[in-house]
């Protein structure tokens, strides 16, 4: 069994059984109590039968804890069906002995009740269950179901008491679900019996935009993270995202990386970006932000390492083409596995699920830099918020893995350019502008570097060059209206 | 598992009970024996010859619990005839205990 201890300064360590879903057991400091009970809230749909259920996938899989499942709402079929999507064997894990589950029916119409009884069939299905596979985990998914299935609520309450008592005594590490009601964590007080530990889920739409979020509200004897943690509930299940802490302690890194282009790397102090940074670049349509973003990917694939280029608008073959246009042959470095793709419009997915696939295609990758191209279509299908906190845990999770990204963000409004973007711009390391100007009787893309962090780039505008050999700046001395607008440094 | 076979009809010596009942209990306790003594107190006085008792003791079998959807103690379950019906509790009420078994009385008379 593997449990981690957390020294804390006047008690003595809680013993700590991981979950195995990342990102919770970073923000639990080692993951649930063990031989405790921990309670998950949350309303319908929020995630709980998702997260006790990985907690004994993993413990199973991972950390040699078989689990007993008791399901009260759902059938085996359903659990085994529903899991077997994020790509788990629920039915595989019981044939090896590693998981139980049993599907509790009750149904307050097939039974009617006639003097004194307890809940001990409860207590020996569960035992029997525990004892056949030796479990460590137990999961009871909700067991606030017996309070509607049986009418006698003083027993059940009772019975309840026992239990917990029981789950304890047995030194079982276990999470027990109840469902949100009203202003009590659950609709019939379980937390008054489950002192250890508390996780609420919550599952909120911001426009047409579904966010989960997670909390830990009580740890006793341990610290924790008060904070409400965004989490994505992905292919494989639950992910939790850190939350903005540990975005600051991660090392800035002086490293120096190009940016794929010799000019720019000329106006970014001579020797690019730091390795690690976050890099805006902005601009209306058409201005080129998609080739120097690829530009950037290409150098670092050039150089052996692993990109990856998530794009919302083209698909994979489209860019190809395109960017073979401006001299960049991608082919080669996709068939070599440096190059990878993923490309999804914004609309089929929401932006949780969008996020969760990010992570996890950027963990089987592992990539060293990283294009979001555009990052503006999340803004034009969600309220700008939920955007911008996910966006900052996004940029922090890059940072943790010392991953150079580049996002692309389209302006739509000419006039105000940066307003428009000033909301993202400050999670951001650098900031690159481009716009096209009339220029006489030509266009042309004026690119500028608003901001870059730690490092005395070029304020000049220089003109963005793109031809069949590559892509330049051009040296430009422009004056007029053009300038008069984005003075804000 | 022990059976407990009510007394049979002479007159009707191969026909397999009308009644069915399958009582879950775990350990001797008070309650189980309690609920035990009124069923059959029940069966006796309204299906003499006519009825069977299976008792199921989960301290012994516990497997059983999960199969037949057990979680009170005690648990009675008519069996026969259909449809199935579940009681929880000591069954301390008799009217109740009749009226949920679907028995109807028999007169005193036939006593």
């Amino acid at each position: 069994m593997k449990v981690i201890h957390l020294a804390e300064s006047n008690r003595t360590p809680l013993p700590k059984s991981p979950t195995g879903i990342e990102g919770l057991d970073e923000i639990a400091h080692g993951g649930l109590p063990t031989g405790r009970t921990t309670l998950v809230s949350g309303s319908a749909g929020a995630g709980k039968t998702v997260l006790a259920m990985e907690f004994l996938i993993h413990g199973a899989l991972e950390y040699n804890e078989p689990g007993v499942f008791m399901a009260f709402e759902e059938s085996e079929q359903d659990l085994a069906a529903n899991f077997a999507s994020f790509g788990y064997d629920l039915v595989g894990m019981e044939k090896e002995g590693k998981l139980s589950i049993d599907h509790v029916h009750l149904d307050r119409n097939e039974i009617s009740e006639n003097g004194g009884f307890d809940l001990e069939g409860l207590f020996i299905r569960l035992g029997n269950a525990v004892d056949t596979i030796h479990a460590k985990r137990v999961v009871l998914d909700t067991i606030e179901v017996l309070f509607a299935s049986i009418g006698n609520e003083a027993i059940v309450r009772s019975e309840l008491v026992r239990l917990f008592r029981w789950l304890k005594d047995r030194g079982l590490t276990a999470i027990v679900t109840g469902e949100r009601g009203g202003s009590h964590l659950t609709r019939y007080g379980l937390e008054e019996y489950v002192a250890d530990c508390v996780i609420v889920l919550d599952h909120r739409i911001d426009g047409q935009i579904s966010t989960r979020r997670l909390r830990i509200v009580k740890y006793r004897g341990t610290l924790h993270e008060m904070d409400e943690h965004p989490f994505l509930m992905g292919e494989h299940g639950i992910s939790v995202l850190p939350l903005t802490s540990a975005g600051l302690t991660h090392s800035a890194s002086s490293e120096r990386i190009s940016s794929g282009i010799l000019d720019l790397d000329a106006m970014l102090d001579g020797d690019g970006f730091y390795r690690g940074s976050s890099v805006l670049v902005s601009g209306t349509a058409g201005t080129g932000k998609t080739s120097l973003a690829f530009a950037f990917l290409k150098a670092a694939c050039d150089r052996g390492e692993r990109a990856i280029y998530f794009g919302f608008e083209e698909s994979m073959a489209q860019s190809v083409r395109n960017l073979a246009s401006v001299g960049m042959d991608l082919k080669p470095l996709v068939e070599k596995g440096l190059l990878h793709f993923s490309t999804v419009r914004p609309s089929s997915l929401g932006l949780e699920a969008h996020l969760a696939s990010m992570h996890q295609m950027i963990r089987k990758v592992r990539p060293t830099v990283v294009a979001m191209d555009p990052i503006s279509v999340f803004m034009s299908v969600s309220e700008k918020d939920p955007v911008k906190s996910m966006l900052t845990r996004l940029v922090d999770y890059l940072k943790m893995g010392q991953i150079t990204t580049i996002f692309t963000h389209l302006s739509n409004n000419a006039q105000n350019l940066e307003a428009t973007e000033q909301r993202v711009s400050s999670i951001m390391d650098s900031w690159i502008l481009m716009r096209d100007v009339d220029f006489g009787d030509r266009r042309r893309v004026m690119l500028r570097i608003l901001k870059s962090r730690g490092m005395a780039h070029s304020r000049e505008m220089a003109e963005f060059l793109m031809s069949s050999d590559g892509l330049h700046l051009g040296n430009s001395h422009l004056t007029g209206d053009i300038d008069s607008s984005d003075r804000k440094n | 598992m022990k059976t407990q076979p009510g007394l049979r009809n002479k007159n009707e010596p191969d026909l397999p009970p009308e009644w069915g009942f399958r009582l879950y209990i775990a350990g001797e306790t008070p309650r189980s024996l309690a609920a035990f003594a009124n069923l059959k107190r029940v069966c006796e006085s309204n299906l003499k010859g006519n009825y069977e008792i299976e008792v199921i003791d989960l301290q012994l079998h516990p497997a059983r619990a999960k199969g037949d959807q057990i979680l009170a103690i005690p648990s009675l379950i008519r069996l026969m005839p259909p449809p199935t019906k579940k009681i929880i509790g000591d069954l301390a009420n008799e009217q109740r205990l009749l009226m949920g078994l679907e028995i109807t009385v028999r007169n005193s008379s036939t006593n």
